[in-house]
């Protein structure tokens, strides 16, 4: 494109950007400049003692971060944490949307019920069931004592419970995104395609996997990649059930060990440099997503 | 009011519906137990009752937060930044997703990815930078670095969101507006916009939400107790599991109120525009 062209073509979108200009200045203050910023400190040794004389040391902190143990094992532990979430998110999800898909006298209040932890603040829903993972007072192991009659467990003080306490909280504020979008899915079927199978024969469960899950794919493969980027960073629920990775940081996921490193042990060198490569990770996975579902094309 | 079909057993439907209340009684319960644990009287906190809701159930949780805690200015703060969030994500979002949705301009493509990858950012990765920028622009701990940041996180969703909606709004009336002698900024602003109403709202909740229920962010930039978010003052109330669970519970009783019935009106709405884009896909 040579300028005069260029020239004629700003002047014909003058109104397009126009209208995006202040969006991409706050996302630019908040977004794309830390973003560079944050590219430069993880090529440099700046950490509290280095907090102003800080220089460029190369790919030191890359270094640091694929030679430690401990990066293997956050990556699978989060690799376990987002698969375990996103699938009992998928699961959940679809089958009450199959249930509530259908002619059904109180589907609307159901379907109204089941969408509240999608609703209540992610802190809170946190914080609440930290408070009924308590070991003495909380409400679950209440439950086990007094009607299952089961020993309590000790879910806060030890790292697997702990672990197992955030997950049951992250899966249960998780299914209604998924069983809404489903809902959306399945009203796009159109009946008649179960109408045809239902004279030729086809069992219930050979409907589902030959007419309901590959029609519902192309609403659910974008969500379930959402859903993936989502868990794989959320912090709120590891850090706010576990209050900080306890106990002894062992209840850690990388977003929430890097968290850890800049904010409490000031390693903001190493801390920038994880981020860098937990970024890669979901950025490598998601041009996949937005390849598949060509997300970006418009109507025309 | 939906009937049953007759051609299912009945079987089926007892089945069906066992699941659907197993599943909603799970859903609802930790919900019902904080308002239950704001009612409980201050020498039964610690209980090892199984009653959701206490006997001797009493408001005085709330007459704590309110008159002897510092719940209201916390309430305040939270409405003040929530407002201001909401004001700037509608009017950037409902702009930026029209230049998207109507032009074919040089960058576009590139735009709407990299406001996909955005979403990938660990927040880890933005809050240093972030934190020492705000240092040096002098906006730290104070509400306009905290409203600047929220805005940015709700953004790209919005404008999306916002995207995908203008999308299914046929282009034959700014045709025929145009044709009328209508200008460019006059056709968006009085004709797509109000066609455009329902997602609208949907990013007005969004970007109130965001932060409204924000407690990341919040912790990192403000400092001075006077300028605490609704989340600061919860999580202190929380940590404080032995003296002080009965006022976070009324304090998240008070949060969630808003929050969830705004969602639950509005879901009917949030539910066709999330969906709208992705069956387009």
């Amino acid at each position: 494109m040579n300028l005069a062209r260029f020239a004629a073509h700003l002047r014909e979108n003058r109104l397009a950007y126009i209208y995006i200009i202040p969006s991409f200045l706050v996302l630019g203050f908040v977004v794309i400049y830390p973003f560079v910023y944050n590219m430069v400190i993880s090529f440099s040794n700046m950490s509290l003692s280095h907090f102003r004389d800080w220089q460029l040391t190369g790919f030191d902190q890359y270094l640091r971060v694929f030679r430690e143990k401990i990066f293997y094992l956050l990556f699978l532990k989060t690799l376990g944490w987002t698969f375990i979430n996103v699938f009992f998110h998928v699961v959940i999800g679809v089958a009450l949307a199959l249930l509530l898909n259908r002619p059904l006298p109180g589907r609307a209040i159901f379907r109204t019920l089941l969408i509240l932890p999608w609703a209540v603040p992610q802190y809170i829903t946190a914080l609440t069931w930290r408070g009924m993972f308590n070991y003495e007072y909380g409400y679950i192991n209440l439950l086990l004592k007094n009607v299952f009659g089961l020993p309590p467990i000790q879910w806060l003080s030890d790292p697997v419970g702990a672990f197992a306490a955030a997950t049951i909280t992250n899966i249960w504020l998780g299914f209604p995104f998924m069983m809404v979008i489903a809902l959306g899915g399945l009203q796009s079927i159109p009946k008649e395609l179960y109408e045809a199978a239902d004279v030729d024969g086809a069992k219930p469960w050979r409907q589902f996997w030959t007419i309901t899950a590959p029609l519902l794919k192309p609403v659910m493969v974008p969500a379930i990649s959402l859903g993936v980027i989502w868990t794989f960073n959320n912090f709120n629920v590891i850090w706010l059930v576990s209050d900080g990775g306890k106990p002894a940081d062992s209840t850690h996921i990388l977003v929430s060990f890097v968290y850890r490193q800049v904010f409490n042990y000031y390693s903001y060198g190493y801390g920038a440099a994880l981020s860098i490569v937990i970024f890669l990770m979901l950025l490598l996975f998601s041009i996949n997503f937005i390849r598949r579902t060509r997300a970006t094309e418009g109507v025309y | 009011m939906a009937r049953l079909e007759k051609t299912t057993p009945l079987w089926k439907y007892v089945l069906i519906y066992t699941v659907l209340i197993a599943v909603t009684v799970i859903t609802v319960f930790p919900i019902l137990l904080v308002f239950g644990i704001s009612l409980r009287p201050g020498n039964m906190l610690w209980t090892t009752d199984l009653s959701p809701i206490p006997a001797n159930a009493t408001f005085d949780a709330y007459r704590t937060i309110f008159y002897e805690k510092p719940f209201f200015r916390w309430l305040l703060n939270s409405s003040l930044v929530s407002f201001m969030v909401t004001v700037v994500g509608v009017s950037l979002a409902s702009t930026a997703g029209y230049a998207f949705s109507r032009y074919k301009f040089v960058g576009r493509d590139a735009g709407m990815i990299a406001l996909i990858a955005t979403q990938m950012f660990p927040v880890t990765m933005l809050l240093l930078p972030l934190f020492l920028m705000l240092i040096k622009l002098k906006v730290y701990d104070t509400f306009l670095g905290l409203v600047i940041a929220y805005s940015a996180t709700a953004l790209p969703f919005c404008i999306w969101q916002m995207k995908g909606y203008y999308d299914t709004i046929p282009f034959s009336l700014e045709e025929a507006a145009a044709i009328d002698g209508c200008s460019k900024f006059k056709i968006f602003y009085q004709i797509v916009l109000p066609l455009a109403a329902p997602a609208l709202v949907i990013t007005a909740l969004f970007s109130f939400m965001s932060a409204w229920s924000e407690y990341l962010v919040a912790a990192v930039i403000l400092i001075d107790k006077r300028l605490y978010t609704l989340p600061l003052g919860l999580k202190q109330f929380q940590s404080n599991f032995d003296t002080e669970w009965g006022l976070y519970a009324a304090g998240a009783v008070i949060v969630c109120i808003p929050v969830v019935a705004l969602f639950l009106f509005l879901s009917r709405w949030l539910i066709s525009g999330l969906t709208l884009g992705s069956v387009k896909g």
